[in-house]
């Protein structure tokens, strides 16, 4: 799919083999008409973030009593919304501690997910084997299955390991502690995959044949070639895959509250404030800040990395 | 006790330990694939593929045919109960509620928001503010649908009728003289509120997919039909709509699919309460909250169901498209 920009006729130019000026007046009309509906689309999408944005700021005591629109009339600008929320007690929310947790999910979870799709994909694009087209088959088909299959059963595999007839094949992961995170990973891993593969296979199977060839008739074995000659060429696919995996995780609930059992020590800023707005529905001041907290990281993914993001978008819709 | 960095520490080392015990199981991996001289194709391909593999088929494939089984069983997993699952799933009110919200979603959200995605995409098309105005409606797919469903409870935010509004929305039907009102306890007006939250979000990923399809149509098309007198609306409905139309039901697939598996804005906007619940949300309470996993795992294998029929059209209809672009 291509995004280049076509070449934009001037306007005078049609505008003077045009005849009548009714017709012009019209058009001017419309113009106006259209800009002002994309206006009030723009406004609508923008103003409730915006006001949540303003009341992070704002004293605890005014977000209570009066409007954000208020704020223009009479600006106090705090931090305290910020310090408490990020710092103040665990009732407060704590967050500076759920935001490590969401970095300590997020990175793993996106570095195995390169790491396996990027094997499997180049596996699937370049060695031959029998039954290749079937096995790429099957993981494409795996996007089908919503993650809501597989959550009871990988659950009680990392709780209760695996048994075959009574027999203990597999221990349970009794893990505590820091370790905990691991069972977060795993999951991730898996439901990030299928479409990985996906991607990577798409992007691996393009390049051209005669490097490999090349390499090949050089003496380089398959592994050579994965790491000197196709991850450095694959690397815009890589970031594109990694931008949405490392959003997917970061702003994942579903998986997270499962996979963390609820503990407050391993759960990410999704979790814990899905938690306090259900417990302290009104306490704005440290939503509003909480709120912002938890998007300041994936708002600057997205700002800085805009392009790969929409090329990603582009090539192989949303997970989900 | 007080937030100290070095109570993160472990965490961060633990992080740090997993991703280099993983990129050493990786390299390894590579180091091994290389060393028979032999080289046997086969073999190389299943050390590339063993890590996707033993995941997939642990994580997915077993799980996903487990569930089946266990729809077919009580709570504990061991009594073969047949379809009463899903009878069950058919015939109490409160579950016939959800089933009913679910169709509500996939009517309402992934039409509206591709509508207002493509509309804005036509209407942002070449003009000067393009970059911004296309950045605004895109932020949303940025944003966690937790930190959504926080921005549009503020939004529906009440206070009693004798004090000052924070809410926006309540604020405006103060202003046009009405009562102030506990929107998302409304029922069924509760409902399109939250199905609104997610239009929100998905507008802007139907905008900037559209808007890449805009820009594909010839520029030559588009300035024949100006030049044979169409105007702007006729432009979009002869020229425009026909030619993105392939996109189109990709977008709409795409956000269905999305649609039917939509959990985290019920679950922080309302919690599942006054019957706002959906399908995904049901199955998290059945099967975790309330320890149903026989009932919880029905409802999963019916939105899996619910989802095959979509994702196969939407692979034929990718394919459709790419072989037209």
């Amino acid at each position: 799919m291509t995004s280049t920009p076509t070449v934009v006729p001037d306007p005078g130019l049609v505008d003077a083999r045009r005849p009548g000026p009714a017709a012009r007046v019209r058009r001017r009309l419309s113009g106006t008409a259209a800009s002002l509906a994309a206006l009030v689309i723009a406004v609508l999408w923008t103003l409730p973030t915006a006001g949540l944005f303003i009341s992070s700021f704002r004293p605890a005591d005014q977000i209570r009593t009066t409007g954000w629109w208020t704020f223009f009339a009479s600006p106090e600008v705090t931090l305290d919304n910020y310090r408490d929320v990020l710092f103040g007690t665990a009732s407060d929310g704590r967050l500076a501690t759920h935001f490590v947790n969401s970095f300590v999910i997020t990175l793993p979870a996106t570095v195995f997910v390169l790491g396996v799709a990027a094997l499997a994909a180049y596996a699937l694009a370049w060695i031959d084997f029998r039954g290749r087209d079937w096995l790429f088959l099957g993981i494409f088909a795996l996007q089908i299955v919503p993650l809501q299959m597989s959550l009871v059963p990988l659950l009680r595999f990392f709780s209760q390991g695996v048994s075959v007839g009574g027999l203990q094949v597999l221990p349970a992961w009794e893990l505590s502690g820091a370790m905990a995170f691991t069972n977060v990973w795993v999951a991730h891993t898996i439901f990030g995959l299928p479409l990985g593969v996906f991607l990577l296979h798409n992007f691996i199977s393009q390049l051209p044949r005669t490097l490999f060839e090349a390499a090949r008739v050089d003496g380089a074995g398959h592994g050579r070639i994965f790491v000197r000659i196709v991850l450095p060429l694959i690397a815009p696919a890589l970031v594109s895959l990694g931008i949405f995996q490392f959003l997917w995780v970061w702003n994942d609930l579903l998986v997270a509250l499962i996979f963390t059992g609820g503990d407050t020590a391993t759960a990410p800023l999704t979790v814990r404030l899905a938690e306090l707005a259900g417990t302290r529905g009104e306490a704005w001041h440290r939503l509003t800040a909480g709120a912002f907290v938890s998007m300041i990281v994936p708002l600057a993914v997205f700002f800085l990395l805009q392009r790969y993001f929409v090329r990603g978008l582009l090539a192989g819709s949303v997970k989900g | 006790m007080e937030f100290s960095f070095l109570n993160e520490l472990p965490k961060i080392v633990w992080m740090l330990i997993g991703i280099v015990a993983f990129l050493g199981v990786i390299g390894l991996l590579l180091v091994v694939i290389d060393v028979p001289r032999t080289r046997r194709d086969r073999w190389q391909a299943f050390l590339f593929l063993a890590p996707a593999l033993i995941l997939l088929v642990g994580g997915l494939v077993y799980p996903a045919l487990r569930t089946t089984y266990l729809s077919f069983h009580d709570r504990s997993g061991d009594e073969f109960v047949g379809l009463a699952n899903y009878l069950w799933m058919f015939q109490r009110p409160e579950i016939l509620l959800v089933l009913r919200n679910t169709l509500l979603w996939v009517l309402f959200a992934p039409v509206l928001s591709t509508a207002i995605g493509l509309v804005y995409a036509v209407l942002v098309d070449r003009s000067r503010f393009e970059p911004v105005a296309k950045s605004l409606v895109f932020m949303p797919m940025a944003i966690s649908f937790v930190g959504a469903s926080i921005i549009w409870r503020f939004v529906f935010a009440y206070r009693p009728a004798d004090q000052e509004q924070y809410g926006l929305f309540n604020q405006i039907v103060v202003w046009f003289g009405g009562e102030p009102r506990l929107w998302l306890l409304e029922q069924p007006l509760n409902t399109f509120l939250l199905i609104m939250v997610l239009i929100w979000v998905q507008a802007g990923f139907a905008m900037v997919v559209l808007s890449a399809a805009i820009k594909a149509i010839p520029a030559e098309i588009n300035e024949a039909a100006r030049i044979d007198g169409a105007g702007p609306i006729q432009l979009f409905w002869r020229i425009t709509l026909p030619s993105v139309w392939p996109t189109v039901l990709v977008v709409l697939i795409t956000i269905t699919v999305q649609t039917l598996k939509v959990f985290d804005i019920v679950r922080t906007m309302t919690g599942g309460n006054y019957g706002t619940s959906v399908i995904a949300n049901e199955m998290y309470s059945q099967a975790f909250s309330q320890g149903q996993i026989g009932q919880g795992s029905a409802l999963a294998v019916f939105l899996f169901v619910l989802v095959v029929p979509l994702v196969v059209l939407q692979i034929r209809r990718t394919r459709k498209a790419r072989e037209l672009s």
